[in-house]
Order: structure tokens, then C-alpha cells, then sequence
């Protein structure tokens, strides 16, 4: 059974925007509201300035707060892959997922379910890239399988130095950004 | 790092998400206020029903249930009205989620009602029995057993403290939320729900000893909230960053005039003042007072439930 995951280089990523319009194409994403974005951090003391620029989604988080609140069931942990998906016509639209995200990574469509990337495990299932990773100019993201060690990502994470997005908060993301 | 260069930017831009969380907005501190207030009337009626107050023909106990419905009713109705997915709201009750509080949530409002009900059953008002006559003969039989009152009784306080101690897991639960994420938030939800339902019951409690009973129970409520609040900033200013940034938010930021002044202030310092006073026969008991705790009630929730989405985790991540 594999556990996707998603391998993001830092050092390459010039965030062009590319996958946040791929990602708005693909799954319809309405306008005004992004299932992916892109978060630039710059931290130092001038002039040792260091200036990290990243492409964000849902972690697919290994210990998902966003399921274990879900009071119908609608947010649950798919069958292949350990992605992160809400059925739309099970959720009432409590928002309690929502709040229970520590990355804000949810929101709520317009149509009044709860969104967000799903890794686009339609293209995923059927054997292609997520459309984020597909499009992307400068080859900085990678998918793939992090329980197979001889997999992309794997390799990436035992060769580069890496690290999460906020790991205190416990949620054991599945998002690696290279550094 | 103080003084370093911290900046993030970033081009999400998510209606209630960015540039702050605010999903929630008035109606969930709305329906945890009326909650915890009906809450703290099922335990204020369950307790006087278990201790025999009942007997005494004017016992606010009759009048609690029928009023905590209506307001159970109008919290619920907020409740629906913040969902997102209306006419999905059925799915709540083809499931029990073990691990989600506002599935709990969800079928503990199922089991107040028939609570409250038998409670009603005990002594129906007027208007009930012109409607359906045949209450006056249920309301007979189970008053020939006083066992029976006095498991209704204990029935409404059990309830009662799940549905106080609910609306405080459903926030505290959310370790994503610094401000929400203290395992006392359902102490405070609850005493302060109490308060706020003793002096609800006060201003319209016809029994004159209940009466006296209920400022001097408020009283006492009001300490410990007092007390339970401490506690939780002692447990927040010693925990990490972001459980102490979220501290601060009540204590000296972006909240702090609201919690101090409304809060703290005119909802719980003052009144307390006010109905120490009357309690010792110094003051007349007014209604300033008890408006003024059950007002403080509501601007807790409002504040705790908008500070805590304020509150996160990102500052957490820089230093």
C-alpha cells in the first residue's frame, strides 16, 4: 500500500504560480479561492537575508485532526495512498475541519462543502502526475510513494536536507520541502 | 533572532480563512453561550428536583425545562444556520463518530430533549394541559413515585454537565487553535454557563429562598471562573510559543480591552461585588447584576471563540 507524498525543492521553486493555475484548471477550483498557493518566508538580519519561496497545499498529514473532528464522516482518509478527501455530500459544512487545520489548508466552496487538494488522485489513480507536479517549469515538486525507499522522493529525502511545515503541531505532514 | 527580518507573504486568499481565520462568526459563540446557560439550568433543575425543592409549589424547576427548550432550540437553530451544507445536515445522525466532540455533541442535544420533556412531565403548565389534557394523568403517576422525580433529577444534572462540558471539548479539542487548546476550556465553558444560569434563574425564580440560594450559588460560580481563568493563563504562559502568544492575545493584545473590560470587569468583578452586597443584606437584589453575568456569559464565548481562530501556529515556526 503506498503512502503519497510530495517532494518540493526549495531551491528551485521561483514561484512562477504555474501549479496554483494548473491546480485552479484541473480541479475547477472557483475563483478567488486556491486549493494550492504560494508562501515566500524571508528571514536574517540585514544583509544576511535568507529567502525561502515554497508551493503549499494540504500536507495529506499522517495524524489528521481534520478527520478525527469531522462529525459525518465526509473528511476521511482515502484507500489508496493515505490522501486526505472530503466526500462532498456527506459534509454539512460545520467548518470544524477547517478550524482543525493548523496550515488553513481548507475552505469552503461556494457550493457550501469543504475543500481542498485532494493530490489529485483522479489523475493519480489513472497513473499521471498531480496536475501541480505536471506543469511545473522548473521541475521543483515530485510525487510519489515515501514507503518505497527506491521511489523519487525517497531517494530526495535520504540525499537532501529537508523539513515540514510546522512539525510541533503534531500532524505529521506528508509535504517535504527541500532546502 | 529578536531582531531579525521575519516576513511571510503568501498569495493564498481564502473568504474567512485570509488574512485571518474567521469561519466561525456569531452564531457558534451564540448557540455555546445558550448551551452552556441551558446546561447550567439542567443542573440547577435536576439539583433542585434531587434534593426535593419540588415539593415547594413555586420551584423554578418547573418553569427551567420548558424555558431551556426554547433557548436549547434558538442555539440549535443559530447552529443550523452556520452550516454551510444545509440540507446536508440530516448525515449528523446516520453516524456516530467516535472522535469527533461535535458528533457527540450532536446526539447529546438528541438526548437532552427527552430529558427536559420528563422534567415538563412532572408538573405541566397550564397551557400544556388545556392543549393535551391527558398530561394531568401521566403527571399524576409519576408523582406517586418520588424515586422516579428524583432520577429525572439526576438525569437533567448528568446531561446537563455533558452538554456544559461538550461545547468546551468542541474547541479545546483543536490543537490547531493555541487559545482553544486547553483541556480547562470545558471547566470554564461549564462554570461559566452555571453563572450564567443562576442568575437567569434568579430574575425570574418566584421562591424566595431559591432565590437567595441561586445569588449565593452564582457567587460561588463566579470564583471559580474567576480561578478556572487563572489557571488556564498560568498553564498557557508556561507551555510554548504559540500557547503563549495566545495568552497574550486576552492579556495584552489585540482582545485584551474587550476581555478585561467586559470580561473580567463588567461580567464577573463587578457583579460579584454587586451580589456579594445583596447576598449580606447590605444592597437590594436587583437585576443589574444577574444582566450584567449572563451578558458577560455571551462576550466570554464571542471572545474566546474569535481570539482562538485569531491564535495559530505560524509565529511558531520562526523563532
Amino acid at each position: 500500500m503506498p503512502r503519497y507524498g510530495m517532494v518540493i525543492d526549495t531551491r528551485k521553486c521561483v514561484g512562477c504560480q504555474d501549479c496554483v493555475i494548473a491546480c485552479k484548471t484541473e480541479n475547477n477550483v472557483p475563483v478567488g479561492y486556491n486549493r494550492d498557493w504560494i508562501v515566500t518566508e524571508s528571514h536574517g538580519k540585514y544583509p544576511n537575508i535568507q529567502m525561502e519561496i515554497r508551493t503549499e497545499r494540504c500536507n495529506h498529514c499522517s495524524e489528521t485532526p481534520c478527520v478525527s473532528c469531522c462529525p459525518t464522516g465526509a473528511s476521511h482518509i482515502h484507500d489508496v495512498g493515505g490522501v486526505v478527501l472530503i466526500t462532498h455530500e456527506v459534509c454539512i459544512g460545520c467548518k470544524a475541519c477547517v478550524q482543525a487545520c493548523p496550515y488553513d489548508a481548507r475552505f469552503i466552496h461556494p457550493d457550501g462543502y469543504a475543500d481542498k487538494c485532494t493530490f489529485c488522485i483522479h489523475r493519480v489513480e489513472e497513473g499521471l502526475k498531480p496536475a501541480c507536479v505536471e506543469v511545473c517549469p522548473t521541475y521543483c515538486m515530485y510525487f510519489g510513494d515515501l514507503d518505497d525507499p527506491n521511489s523519487e522522493v525517497s531517494i530526495l529525502l535520504q540525499s537532501r536536507k529537508w523539513h515540514v511545515n510546522l512539525p510541533d503541531a503534531g500532524t505529521q505532514p506528508n509535504i517535504f520541502y527541500l532546502t | 533572532m529578536m531582531n531579525d527580518l521575519l516576513e511571510l507573504t503568501t498569495t493564498r486568499h481564502n473568504p474567512h480563512v485570509d488574512p485571518i481565520m474567521a469561519m466561525w462568526e456569531w452564531q457558534i459563540p451564540v448557540y455555546l453561550f445558550l448551551g452552556g446557560m441551558v446546561a447550567g439550568m439542567m443542573i440547577i433543575a435536576g439539583y433542585f428536583l434531587f434534593s426535593g425543592r419540588h415539593k415547594e409549589s413555586n420551584c423554578a424547576c418547573f418553569s427551567i425545562p420548558t424555558i431551556s427548550i426554547v433557548l436549547l432550540s434558538l442555539g440549535m437553530f443559530a447552529l443550523f444556520l452556520d452550516l454551510s451544507h444545509k440540507l446536508y445536515v440530516w448525515r449528523l445522525y446516520t453516524t456516530f463518530q467516535f472522535k469527533s466532540p461535535m458528533s457527540w455533541g450532536a446526539w447529546i442535544l438528541i438526548l437532552v430533549y427527552p430529558a427536559l420533556i420528563a422534567n415538563i412531565l412532572i408538573r405541566p403548565s397550564a397551557w400544556m394541559l388545556k392543549i393535551y389534557p391527558k398530561l394531568t394523568e401521566y403527571a399524576g403517576r409519576l408523582n406517586q413515585h418520588p424515586f422516579l422525580i428524583k432520577n429525572i433529577g439526576i438525569l437533567n444534572m448528568i446531561l446537563g454537565l455533558m452538554l456544559g462540558a461538550y461545547t468546551g471539548v468542541l474547541l479545546s479539542s483543536m490543537g490547531s487553535r493555541p487559545l482553544w487548546n486547553t483541556s480547562l476550556l470545558w471547566v470554564l465553558f461549564l462554570v461559566s454557563g452555571l453563572s450564567a444560569a443562576a442568575a437567569f434563574v434568579h430574575l425570574f425564580a418566584k421562591n424566595k429562598a431559591e432565590s437567595e440560594l441561586l445569588a449565593k450559588a452564582d457567587n460561588g460560580f463566579l470564583v471559580i471562573e474567576l480561578f478556572v481563568l487563572v489557571m488556564i493563563f498560568l498553564g498557557f504562559l508556561s507551555s510554548a510559543r504559540p500557547h503563549i502568544e495566545a495568552a497574550q492575545l486576552l492579556l495584552t493584545g489585540a482582545y485584551a480591552p474587550v476581555f478585561w473590560v467586559f470580561v473580567i470587569g463588567l461580567g464577573i468583578v463587578i457583579p460579584l461585588i454587586i451580589q456579594l452586597l445583596a447576598v449580606n443584606h447590605k444592597i437590594r437584589h436587583t437585576a443589574i447584576a444577574p444582566i450584567m453575568v449572563i451578558v458577560g456569559g455571551l462576550i466570554l464565548r464571542f471572545v474566546i471563540v474569535s481570539a482562538g481562530q485569531y491564535s495559530h501556529w505560524f509565529n511558531a515556526h520562526f523563532h
